[in-house]
């Protein structure tokens, strides 16, 4: 292991081109830090996005030799060929400058999902008791750690082919919420998530499964989406 | 793209969603049946050929055979539902959304299939 990293980091927008740093390697290191380290200390014009740091707010999903990651809980060790790093902004995202992507697309597909939750209880009323043990309870929890970051947007096939298409994470979104009983828009969330730019174009690929860094499986989410609208459709509620 | 070409772009068709969802789970069930039949198919063949492969061999087994009629009648029409629905996605995904001309083919290519096969179901089976 050579104690310098080759890191090559994509400068400009959709036109730019790749400049090299070297930086030293360091124990435990993350390619956030890697990314951190060339900004402080050799070009601060770099820019790019990070503020938890532990993996918790979604902002710093980057691509790193070729794979969309969460950079701040990426070793070095684990994804460096060699002494090399090549890191890219996120895929299928207008890249606004270096390693910025513009994710309004990105959120405004879940608003297009409808993954917002709409109830009938007011603050005056008794929470309502759901037992963690139902299917539909189990199935939302599984989906319900998503952090927004955009890896399995970035990772989907689909998304690059058909723009229009709603994506993993708005469709994951939408089936945590389908398994909400609390919740009263379930006709118009089926509509709005199936056809050519919902769950139906999905080609099973799993790459959003295969790279969702909190294991959550979209892909399952998007398999259980079509299920619920075929028999929406069946019994004429769709 | 303006703000308002891309919110039309998104506008909700609710009669090709209803239909997106029912053709979803006709290839879905086809496919379901399609499953045994080929695995049956398959069977059958490699058993059929252990001794040689001749016409009449053939015809001997499957004339008269309703049973063999009525198994290979379900396997054409399995795939007369399954098969055009999957190259109609195909076609929408190449050129980027679905037209009538391409709804019109595959409608012909179920027609085609059915005829096509169940006449050579008939050819056999027919005493």
């Amino acid at each position: 292991m050579s104690d310098m990293l080759a890191v090559k980091v994509w400068r400009g927008r959709a036109e730019g081109a790749f400049a090299e740093y070297r930086v030293p390697r360091a124990a435990s290191q993350t390619v956030l830090d890697v990314v951190t380290y060339i900004q402080r200390r050799v070009d601060p014009t770099l820019s790019y996005r990070f503020a938890c740091r532990v993996g918790m707010c979604g902002s710093c999903a980057m691509t790193v030799n070729g794979v969309a990651r969460w950079t701040c809980r990426t070793h070095v060790s684990t994804v460096a060929k060699g002494n090399a790093l090549e890191i890219a902004p996120l895929a299928n995202l207008p890249v606004i400058k270096d390693l910025v992507t513009d994710m309004r697309a990105f959120f405004d597909k879940w608003a297009r999902a409808k993954g917002q939750f709409k109830g009938t209880a007011t603050r005056h009323d008794e929470f309502p008791k759901i037992s963690p043990q139902t299917g539909a309870r189990k199935a939302a929890n599984a989906g319900i750690e998503c952090i927004g970051c955009g890896v399995c947007y970035a990772s989907c096939d689909v998304v690059t082919w058909r723009p229009q298409f709603l994506g993993p994470a708005a469709l994951n979104r939408a089936w945590t919420l389908v398994n909400d009983e609390r919740d009263t828009q379930q006709r118009e969330r089926l509509q709005a998530v199936a056809g050519d730019a919902g769950c139906h174009v999905c080609h099973t690929q799993g790459s959003c499964s295969e790279r969702c860094p909190k294991k959550i499986e979209p892909t399952a989410g998007i398999a259980g989406l079509k299920r619920l609208a075929a028999r929406a459709a069946l019994r004429g509620e769709l | 793209m303006d703000a308002t070409a891309a919110e039309m772009a998104f506008a909700f068709d609710a009669r090709a969603v209803r239909r997106q969802a029912l053709l979803w789970y006709a290839q879905r069930i086809s496919a379901m049946v399609l499953a045994v039949c080929v695995v049956v198919h398959l069977a059958g063949i490699v058993y059929a050929v252990r001794g040689g492969l001749s016409a009449a061999e053939i015809l001997g087994r499957t004339r008269g055979n309703w049973a063999f009629g009525a198994f290979y009648g379900v396997f054409v029409v399995a795939a007369a539902v399954h098969a055009p629905i999957g190259l109609a996605n195909i076609v929408a995904e190449w050129r980027g959304g679905r037209g009538r001309a391409a709804a019109v083919a595959a409608q012909l290519l179920a027609t085609l299939i059915v005829v096509l096969g169940l006449r050579a179901v008939w050819a056999v089976v027919a005493p």
